[in-house]
């Protein structure tokens, strides 16, 4: 990463482009409101440790307050809008978040600690089109395939996670809203401030009074959101753990529920595949946003044939991975997300190490201040290791081998989860075979965690339930 | 000592003792427990074995060794096999009509209704097995050059509790759905009208269904549902025949291994079904590809 006599210069974007206040309340009823006890936490920027802003913390009085003024926009409002209509406020906030695209990329980058290409590239203009695509369902539900005349199920309770905080927001908003429901969202704890940013998007675009509320706040709110009464959907993207705590909360009720949990994704790497992209594609699989990504391709299985050559390329490009300030243009791998987060993956690359793994980085110099990791690979895995078994959700790649594909496939499938997959061979029968066997929502071939609003995205098993993007996006908001 | 040409009393009838259907086979509860099955009236039909925690065990170990092949076959050939059973279950029809209604306490006509429509049922269900993907599947325009596709997959092991009151229409309102698309079923049949599942077992087992495809437990859901809702090889559980309080604690349960869940909802098994039971037993797997030369 350095010493190589092409070193970059510094080319940061800037933050003058996004104004942060100091203090933000919650978003219930199309207005800024102080909480109802007054409390207040902040949010940090993981690359420095800086205080970038307080923000409320919404307790049950608040939960309270925009789970009935998504109510109220659901009966008076949105429900009987016409699906036309609805479509155009839709359009609106997708050609609005295009327009402040550099805006939320700074402010995205600065609360969450990935690299700014990341989230300029991928994750403003993903949300951008998240919002078109399910525009263009607001006024043609009837094509859907749920029946003729389908209809919105009510309030939906909403709750994100910290990887992806505006898409995951996007990823959740759009379809609910093209569907005619109301939402509560909560964003979390560490990256509140894009969807507080959003809030001011939906005041632009005259979104009515109350289709949209937002409240900040840790586990507690999420929980009294999710838990609530008056509450038809619930939409939660996070931990499997989390998930099954939620799968428990609305037993018994008649909330609908869809889950996008946790995953130990198995990336496939066949001797005959094109060793150069099947390397891009293993680096994107599990250095992208620093690993942080439910889908990571995080255990590779590499057949026995391929294996040294393979890794040899891998670590080249790993090598080349310049890690460091995430609004610096030239910056592939960004902050840690959290000190807790990096604590989890500390401990499981210890427990690698621990159970015999070799542990492999590049020469790596990590920043003074704020949360890192290096880029790292465990190779001599085996499907016994925690590492192999359980969601690091950091920068860490777990080597395995295999020789036939029958064992590539026995190895991939032997996980409780099962949300992606990725098979890299020049072979399309083999292709085709592999993305039948593989229990995965989603089978990448050679190519890696890509992501549309058109394409249907979620797990088997443990991985959760429910599909977002696309018509089955839709259908988990329609009834 | 009797003459056995002279005219007597009325034949006395062999009264049976039912077992359970498990991988194909007919075992009798490893418990050793039967109880005593009812018609509406209260006299005595017959004994039925009361499965247990190892039952259901055994069950789910015989469902997931169905699975690979059952999931595997091609569409059209699940879709002569469902066929199969409503030939099969037609050539009973009488003794199905007797059993419901002397099980259920309705009218000749409203039982042989109830068996005519479970037939149809099954010829319903069978024309589904090729057209899923198409209904259900799609075609995705990504934007950017990439072949990208969907298609429906079965979840896995469903563990089903069948309705009570409906003791074979509404059986197979829940079987023929999860089986069509390639899932396995261990099935807990109505404890009050179980002899229709058996007689439907009967059936399976004589028809093209591979052992193990349905796996029949006659007994109590409220003993048996919750072995089935923790198990961690069970991957959808249908609620039909729980009660709410029931229902509630298994959805709980079910939520150990994130189990797709069928709450109850007062279905009407009279009525022609529509896609949502099938369509909650399916995975949709999404492919990508680059597009390139």
């Amino acid at each position: 990463m350095s010493g190589s006599g092409f070193d970059y210069a510094p080319a940061p974007e800037s933050r003058s482009v996004v104004d942060i206040k100091s203090a933000y309340g919650l978003f219930i009823g199309g207005e800024f409101v102080e909480p109802h006890d007054g409390r207040h936490f902040k949010t940090v920027s993981p690359a420095s440790e800086e205080v970038l802003a307080e923000v409320a913390e919404a307790g049950p009085a608040d939960v309270d307050a925009a789970v009935a003024a998504a109510r109220r926009a659901y009966e008076r409002v949105w429900s009987l809008m016409p699906g036309r209509d609805r479509a155009k406020y839709l359009y609106r906030i997708a050609r609005i978040l295009a327009e402040r695209s550099r805006e939320f990329a700074v402010l995205e980058t600065l609360d969450n600690g990935k690299p700014i290409k990341e989230s300029r590239d991928v994750d403003v203009p993903m949300a951008s089109a998240w919002f078109f695509y399910y525009a263009g369902w607001a006024d043609k539900l009837s094509y859907a395939g749920q029946g003729p005349d389908p209809r919105p199920l009510g309030v939906a309770a909403q709750v994100i996670p910290w990887n992806f905080p505006l898409m995951m927001l996007a990823w959740k908003i759009a379809p609910a809203l093209a569907a005619g429901n109301t939402v509560v969202l909560k964003p979390a704890e560490t990256t509140p401030l894009s969807a507080l940013l959003f809030a001011d998007v939906c005041q632009q675009a005259e979104l009515p009074a109350g289709v949209v509320n937002i409240v900040t706040g840790a586990g507690a709110t999420g929980q009294e959101l999710v838990g609530h009464p008056d509450v038809d959907k619930v939409a939660f993207t996070g931990s499997t753990e989390v998930g099954k705590s939620i799968a428990r909360a609305v037993a018994g009720s008649t909330k609908r529920v869809t889950l996008e949990l946790g995953g130990k994704a198995a990336n496939i790497v066949f001797d005959d595949a094109p060793i150069d992209q099947a390397v891009e594609g293993i680096v994107n699989g599990i250095f992208f946003n620093q690993g942080h990504v439910c889908c990571a391709g995080s255990r590779l299985l590499v057949q026995e044939s391929a294996n040294d050559e393979l890794l040899t390329s891998l670590k080249r490009r790993m090598a080349t991975l310049r890690l460091g300030d995430p609004l610096d243009k030239n910056t592939d791998v960004g902050a840690i997300n959290s000190a807790e987060q990096l604590a989890r993956i500390h401990e499981l690359s210890d427990v690698g190490d621990a159970e015999g793994a070799q542990r492999w980085s590049p020469a790596c110099e990590l920043p003074e201040h704020g949360y890192w990791f290096p880029p790292t690979i465990f190779t001599g895995v085996t499907q016994a290791h925690r590492i192999a078994r359980e969601e690091i959700f950091g920068p860490v790649l777990s080597v395995l081998t295999f020789r036939t594909p029958a064992e590539a496939v026995e190895k991939a499938n032997n996980t409780p989860y099962g949300l992606s997959a990725g098979v890299w061979t020049e072979k399309g029968s083999r292709i085709l075979w592999m993305a039948d066997a593989l229990r995965a929502g989603v089978v990448w071939a050679n190519t890696f965690n890509r992501f549309d609003p058109a394409s249907p995205f979620g797990g088997y098993q443990e991985s959760g339930y429910g599909r977002e993007g696309g018509r089955h996006g839709l259908a988990a908001y329609l009834r | 000592m009797n003459d056995p040409t002279a005219t007597g009393p009325a034949r006395v009838e062999v009264r049976k003792t039912y077992k359970l259907f498990v991988g194909g086979g007919f075992p009798r509860s490893e418990s050793g427990r039967t109880y005593a099955a009812l018609d509406a009236k209260g006299g005595f039909v017959a004994n039925m074995a009361k499965a247990s925690r190892k039952d259901a065990r055994d069950a789910v170990v015989a469902a997931r060794k169905a699975f690979p092949d059952w999931s595997g076959r091609t569409p059209y050939n699940r879709g002569q096999v469902l066929y199969r059973v409503a030939e099969m279950l037609e050539g009973r029809r009488e003794q199905f009509v007797a059993q419901v209604r002397a099980g259920e306490g309705v009218s000749e006509r409203a039982a042989a209704a109830a068996v005519d429509a479970a037939v149809d049922r099954w010829v319903w269900y069978a024309g589904w097995a090729d057209k899923l993907a198409q209904v259900t599947g799609s075609a995705n325009a990504v934007a950017g050059p990439y072949f990208d596709f969907s298609l429906p997959e079965p979840t896995g092991i469903v563990a089903v509790l069948a309705p009570q009151a409906s003791s074979l229409l509404g059986l197979v309102g829940v079987l023929a759905p999860a089986i069509v698309a390639g899932n396995t079923v261990v099935v807990v049949s109505s404890y009050a009208r179980p002899v229709p599942a058996v007689t439907l077992a009967e059936v399976l087992a004589t028809s093209d269904v591979p052992g193990g495809v349905v796996n029949v437990l006659t007994g109590d859901a409220a003993e048996v549902g919750p072995w089935l809702a923790s198990h961690m090889d069970v991957n959808a559980i249908d609620l039909a025949g729980a009660d709410p309080e029931l229902a509630r604690t298994l959805e709980e349960a079910a939520a150990d291994n994130l189990k797709r869940v069928l709450r109850p909802a007062g279905t009407d098994w009279a009525a022609e079904p529509g896609i949502e039971r099938m369509v909650a037993l399916l995975e949709i797997k999404t492919v990508w590809h680059p597009i390139g030369v």
